[in-house]
């Protein structure tokens, strides 16, 4: 198995803050390593380790297979990095932008633009490749700069919290740009506090809190870590909620949560409840509108495993 | 103007990136491309022009007409051929602030991250925005003298000397520049570049031989107006432009240029490889 990035023990310190304290990072060829955590959790600094921008105090790191502090240049042929902020040049235009990347990187003049040409189409943006980026709308730039990043075809991404600040419909094409990079053989670094990115776009995910490694698994294997399965119920009428409740009660180990208004849910040992509980409820003469068995959301693996959970606000900001 | 062209270099492989990294060619030609990306900056933001444009016509009329009578003993014309070398030389060195300013805020805008992430020297982007200045600089010398000759100045050398003078004055330029250069990576703001260049270039400005012959000056002060670098180039433009001494003050402003690059160059690379 190769890992097209393999980070070992590190740590880095700003002043007086552990930004990190020790952390391990592995992703293989051609997957989506999901790096997940609330702000300040030291997912920036890690890729900007990764990405040769700042150096650990200690570990190693190799991408691409070459060590990030004796082969910078090399790594720097072979990754290509999106930040959180979009960096783009605000009075180039989105040609001027990414013929410059495409300089910078050796192409010839021609093949520059060329390769500019073709992003922008990617991107959508060939209708404002001649306007200066300081016109585009936000989630223009975070295209032009996720563009920037891809004009060397680089083996290995980078993409620090590439949506966040983008609406729900943006988010989607964003996820989509990532499924066919990784379909065409790229490796992704995705740092996110969005969970339900990790779990739509990562084959594993790393879960990091002050500065350390708190879990790593595929994203099913890390539900299934953190809780067995829940079951919810809602039912046809509204008013039933409480002869549903005292069903579930009797057939769970738990008391029953109130996820939304008019359901409820339960934690459950295995499949059997699933049927015990439709016997019952056709029983007691109980229509529902939804009865399912499903993993617990990374929203509540993130509260298992840290105690807290991620701040809505800070997601939304 | 392409690797190939210039790589009949000992590159074993045909790619420079993958063996000679940072090839001076190499690292020229990013940093002519980083150059352009300034221009175009500049072409979008004329007003970042004010102090290389309106800011010499402004001087220029402020000490010809409002102190050139007094300071000049009488004969505005031969103040200002007097003065002109050294508003000169002054403005240059106030002409450099803007440099770290913009880098500064390029790096706080997170628009150098994007050029340390790639397989460039670290130095290009500093060195491109160095060579994108130099345009600036030759709008100041040309505002100054062709504006200086509405007023009256006039060349008393010869037109060959005179281009010597301008080409000594944007030589220099682009060596002191590298002080803006480090002060826009040390800096944590933009606007703190401009309070701490300035806090540097009065006393250089001042405590020279650009406003008022040092001769009435006490012995200590002349003593540093004597070494002053600001005097030097004042000096050397002065004997270029409308004659007298010469050769010791193009030899000073030459050693100067020397100390200066020696100095801020390494300091800047080095200030910018630790900015995070």
């Amino acid at each position: 198995m190769t890992y097209a990035i393999e980070a070992e023990g590190l740590t880095k310190r700003f002043g007086d803050t552990q930004a990190l304290a020790g952390i391990d990072l592995a992703a293989r060829e051609g997957t989506v390593l999901g790096v997940l955590g609330p702000n300040g959790a030291g997912k920036t600094t890690a890729v900007r380790i990764l990405a040769t921008l700042l150096r650990a105090d200690t570990g190693t790191a190799r991408v691409a297979g070459y060590d990030v502090v004796r082969d910078a240049q090399k790594v720097r042929q072979n990754v290509g990095l999106t930040g959180q902020y979009a960096s783009v040049d605000e009075d180039l235009t989105g040609t001027q932008n990414l013929v410059l990347i495409g300089q910078l990187l050796d192409l010839p003049t021609s093949q520059a633009k060329a390769r500019a040409a073709e992003l922008l189409e990617w991107f959508d943006l060939t209708a404002a490749a001649g306007r200066p980026a300081k016109t585009y709308s936000g989630g223009m730039r975070r295209r032009l700069d996720l563009a920037a990043s891809l004009v060397g075809r680089p083996a290995v991404i980078f993409l620090d919290e590439p949506t966040t600040g983008l609406d729900p419909a943006k988010r989607e094409d964003m996820w989509d740009v990532v499924r066919s990079l990784v379909t065409d053989g790229s490796t992704v670094l995705l740092t996110t506090q969005y969970l339900e990115e990790a779990d739509a776009l990562a084959d594993e995910i790393t879960v990091i809190d002050h500065g350390q490694v708190i879990a790593h698994d595929t994203p099913d294997g890390l539900k299934r870590i953190v809780g067995g399965q829940r079951l919810e119920v809602r039912p046809a009428d509204p008013d039933r909620l409480d002869e549903v409740r005292t069903i579930l009660d009797a057939i769970a180990e738990a008391a029953p949560e109130s996820p939304g208004r008019g359901v409820l849910s339960v934690p459950v040992k295995g499949d059997e409840a699933l049927a015990a509980a439709v016997s019952r409820l056709s029983a007691a003469g109980i229509s529902v509108t939804e009865l399912s068995l499903h993993l617990p959301s990374l929203d509540e693996v993130f509260f298992t495993l840290t105690g807290r959970h991620t701040d809505p606000e800070e997601v939304a900001a | 103007m392409t690797a190939t062209l210039t790589a009949p270099a000992p590159a074993p492989t045909p790619t420079a990136s993958t063996t000679a990294p940072n090839s001076v060619a190499r690292t020229v030609r990013h940093a002519v491309a980083l150059a352009k990306r300034n221009l175009i900056k500049t072409w979008r933001t004329p007003e970042q022009l004010i102090d290389v444009t309106v800011q010499p016509i402004i001087f220029l009329l402020l000490f010809v007409y409002v102190f050139g009578g007094a300071l000049g003993g009488g004969s505005r014309h031969h103040y200002l051929q007097f003065l002109l070398p050294g508003l000169l030389a002054q403005g240059i060195a106030m002409g450099s602030v803007a440099l770290g300013q913009n880098l500064n805020s390029d790096i706080e805008k997170g628009v150098f991250d994007r050029f340390r992430s790639l397989p460039i020297a670290r130095s290009a982007p500093l060195v491109g925005a160095v060579l994108a200045d130099f345009f600036r600089y030759l709008i100041l010398c040309v505002i100054y003298i062709g504006f200086g000759y509405v007023l009256g100045f006039r060349i008393e050398t010869n037109p060959a000397a005179a281009v010597a003078a301008v080409a000594l004055s944007i030589a220099f330029a682009l060596s002191f520049c590298w002080i803006s250069v480090y002060i826009g990576m040390v800096a944590r703001t933009s606007g703190s570049v401009q309070g701490i260049m300035f806090l540097l270039i009065f006393p250089l400005a001042f405590g020279s031989n650009v406003y008022v012959n040092p001769a009435t000056m006490p012995g200590w002060l002349q003593a540093f107006v004597h070494v002053n670098p600001m005097s030097q180039l004042a000096g050397a433009v002065r004997g270029l432009t409308v004659g007298g001494t010469t050769g010791s003050h193009v030899g000073w402003t030459l050693l100067w240029m020397g100390i200066l690059l020696a100095v801020f160059v390494p300091l800047a690379l080095r200030a910018y490889r630790r900015r995070a």
